[in-house]
């Protein structure tokens, strides 16, 4: 087995050939056009461009569309290849969906580090005030790469969770487009290389958001991050557009779509809005791309544009897309709470439902991101009554919980924990909300780190906390080993105080004064011990995150090894050996019953032995 | 995809179709989003531009689609003389308008660095021009693999799926081309 013979060395060859070919195409077309040879920009976007596109081609995830399109006929291949060692799986094109999980988990986890580091680097900065040792520019690219860092970890999070666990809730023996899968998840490795690289070319100093008119006139990182949020959005995308086939087209016989788990209703609103509004953001993206390459002057006032166009098409993705961020994990406290509880799911109709309902009014309330814009006033009142009301839906989720608990016979293993903990949390953030949504409190709030304080808590409680449930909680179905549960808990009991210290403090902070996306502020504002008091909860969860993995890997080689169903659900993957073998339900699945009547005697929910009782 | 069952195929087929449809939606978002940013940015205002032009062209498009759905019918019905032949015109047709829009329309008086009015044209039609020159490349293909045997009455997913694009990419110009047009007064 050679190097070269690992897809992802393939790739990243072909990345360096292809970003090298794009820089040369641009000034091979600029000297036949007659102007001078050089100009970063162009050459720097179409290289970015045309490596990404090289690496695709080069790990080999289109190798059986050309195929096809030569007229030959490619079998899918499942199992490890034969003649390499096993582990290489993970790092070529695999078909098999709970490797492609694997993969896209590990990427998640390897993003959530460097954008987590990052914000490490200029909390440290901000603890106190006066200028420390960053230098304001590095700062702007730095919070801007921790937003998107952390945004797209959060997307590739959930991909991983989606791809591993809705085949198997569902009974479906991969996705509905097992090639489409691999090549979705390949794109986001040299994406991923991209963006980092914008760190690197002169960075980017206008935050995630990147409004114009300073976009149009930031440096040249700025093009890069552009280029790798519309690659990571593509693959968002077309993950989404499988997903939805395959919860569609491929639900086991018996499981009509009110018989299915609770977390593949969530998928499935999750990846209607992220199939349908991912577009804008990159609709909005290339705009600005454009009026820096060739002058199209959309947002340049001087040219007849408006600005605040850039905004409506930007948010117009970004706040439904919040709801992508959680409602995945929402998904997986809904599926968590009755196994620990012993007791149905409250209301599974209504949370399926509300879980569809959150996705459609998320579509409505984009422009409360933009009060204070200077977009047209009539507007305002609007947008902030369809605000207020998507916490209808919301806590149509929350009530639920709450009744699924209530006089459950409860235990608090670390998912659990967990659970709880994204409970606690998403409701501070929850609460946080209406403020915002409220057009005369938001005036003052908008651009204040109480927006910050906010969304982190709304994103930890609805991502961070259940994403870190749903590891402790299905590790030992992925690995067939235990985690250690001591280490579980203290993971938990460092990360959640300090997280509400974090939330509390960061909203504080913002009431007395401390503004968004700035290096440094006023001592006279008296915040200092609250700007310490965040960043050292920061580093605390920081340091919670690594004992988790630490815990994880050597669980993953070491670990007690675990029985099938340790939690003892009434799940279908949790009626099949751990770790999953290659072919989940060799004997097929059935539906015979409710997914969550714990406790009801002699009640089943599924049925795996068809294939043997048909004979 | 030829070595398996008539029903498999089938079955996969439909779950082509469905994943096919879902590709239009997300993409109806983004030829939407430039849309609406036309009304925005225009208001009740449009450029001038050459009507006979914009006449020539969309009679192109749609004439296209004629054949294209001329096509998939003869496959249908394994006439593969008029399949290939249709396609072949269909491609033609497709390539005509791309000459029309860039070869004339682009080479009028409005530039895309020319205020909102050069660069909403060009952002519009030069997506949509961007779709149809992949839809040419994809007839070309199914054209290819027709020309080789590779479609039947029973199997020839890959003719209906070329056939449904084409057309979808007809029907965003039957929204586009009003909208940069005809709606609106024009301003010089």
């Amino acid at each position: 087995m050679t190097v070269l013979s690992l897809g992802i060395v393939r790739g990243l060859a072909a990345q360096i050939v292809g970003t090298a070919l794009g820089i040369g195409l641009v000034v091979l077309v600029r000297v036949l056009m007659g102007l001078h040879a050089w100009e970063a920009e162009p050459a720097t976007v179409v290289g970015a461009m045309l490596g990404v596109i090289a690496f695709i081609v080069g790990v080999g995830s289109m190798d059986d569309w050309f195929r096809w399109a030569r007229g030959k006929v490619t079998p899918l291949h499942h199992g490890p290849p034969e003649d390499k060692p096993a582990w290489t799986r993970y790092f070529s094109v695999d078909y098999s969906h709970k490797v492609i999980g694997i993969q896209y988990g590990v990427l998640a986890i390897t993003l959530l580090l460097v954008g987590g580091s990052l914000a490490g680097v200029f909390r440290v900065e901000l603890a106190e005030a006066g200028r420390q040792f960053l230098d304001p520019a590095i700062f702007n690219t730095m919070i801007g790469m921790h937003g998107w860092g952390m945004i797209i970890s959060i997307l590739l999070g959930i991909a991983a969770f989606s791809n591993y666990l809705v085949p198997l809730l569902i009974g479906a023996s991969d996705m509905a487009f097992p090639r489409l899968n691999a090549w979705a998840f390949w794109i986001n490795v040299p994406t991923a290389l991209v963006f980092i690289a914008s760190m690197f070319v002169g960075g980017w100093d206008t935050g995630w958001t990147a409004y114009p008119p300073l976009s149009a006139r930031a440096p040249l990182g700025m093009q890069l991050y552009f280029v790798s949020v519309f690659f990571f959005g593509i693959s968002s995308i077309v993950g989404a557009l499988n997903l939805i086939a395959t919860i569609l087209m491929l639900r086991a016989p018996g499981m009509s779509l009110f018989r299915m788990p609770i977390f593949v209703w969530a998928v499935l609103a999750t990846s209607i809005i992220a199939l349908t509004a991912t577009q804008l953001i990159a609709l909005s993206f290339i705009m600005v791309m454009m009026q820096r390459l060739l002058g199209m002057g959309f947002f340049d006032p001087a040219q007849g544009g408006n600005p605040i166009l850039f905004q409506h098409l930007f948010w117009f993705y970004s706040h439904p897309a919040v709801y992508i961020f959680v409602l995945p994990g929402l998904g997986i406290i809904s599926e968590i709470l009755p196994v620990f509880s012993r007791k149905p799911l409250f209301g599974y109709k209504w949370v399926a439902l509300s879980s569809m309902a959150i996705a459609l009014a998320g579509f409505l309330v984009w422009a409360h991101h933009m009060f204070t814009s200077g977009m047209a006033s009539f507007l305002r009142v609007p947008f902030m009554f369809s605000t207020l009301l998507v916490a209808v839906p919301t806590g149509v989720k929350f009530f639920s919980w709450i009744a699924t608990i209530w006089r459950g016979k409860l235990t608090f293993p670390t998912p659990m924990l967990f659970v709880m903990g994204a409970l606690s949390v998403f409701l501070i953030g929850g609460l946080s909300g209406p403020p915002n949504g409220i057009v005369t409190t938001d005036l003052f709030l908008h651009d204040t780190y109480w927006i910050v304080g906010h969304f982190h808590a709304t994103m930890f409680g609805g991502f961070v906390f259940p994403f870190f449930a749903a590891l402790y909680y299905w590790f030992p179905k992925f690995t067939g080993r235990m985690y250690n549960e001591r280490m579980g808990k203290i993971h938990f009991w460092l990360m959640t105080p300090a997280f509400w210290v974090q939330s509390l403090g960061q909203m504080r902070v913002g009431l007395l004064g401390m503004r968004r996306r700035i290096v440094d502020y006023d001592p006279a504002l008296g915040i200092e011990g609250g700007q310490l008091a965040v960043t050292i909860a920061g580093l605390v969860i920081g340091l919670s995150v690594l004992i988790m993995l630490a815990n994880l890997i050597y669980s993953a080689r070491r670990g007690r090894v675990a029985e099938r169903n340790p939690w003892k659900s009434r799940s279908p993957e949790w009626q099949i050996p751990s770790p999953v073998p290659e072919i989940s339900y060799p004997d097929g699945l059935q539906v015979i019953g409710e997914p969550y009547d714990y406790g009801l005697p002699d009640s089943r929910y599924v049925n795996l032995q068809v294939a043997a009782a048909a004979e | 995809m030829s070595s398996e069952s008539l029903t498999s195929y089938k079955v996969q087929v439909r779950a082509n179709r469905l994943g096919l449809w879902l590709f239009f939606v997300s993409e109806s978002f983004m030829f939407g989003g430039l849309l609406a940013s036309r009304f925005y940015l225009w208001g009740n205002t449009r450029p001038e531009l050459d009507q006979v032009l914009g006449l020539i062209v969309t009679s192109i498009l749609l004439l296209s689609s004629f054949f294209m759905n001329r096509a998939e019918s003869a496959i249908a019905y394994d006439d593969r003389k008029t399949f290939l032949r249709s396609l072949l015109i269909t491609a033609a047709l497709g390539t005509l308008f791309l000459v029309g829009v860039v070869g004339f329309e682009w080479q009028g008086h409005l530039k895309p660095w020319d205020g909102v009015y050069g660069a909403v044209l060009f952002g519009m039609t030069g997506l949509h021009a961007l779709h149809v020159l992949s839809g040419v490349i994809i007839i070309l293909l199914v054209w290819n693999r027709g020309r080789q045997g590779g479609y039947s009455a029973e199997r020839h997913w890959g003719v209906e799926a070329c056939a449904i694009y084409w057309h979808f990419v007809d029907v965003i110009w039957v929204v586009f081309y009003p909208a940069l047009y005809l709606i609106g007064l024009p301003v010089s």
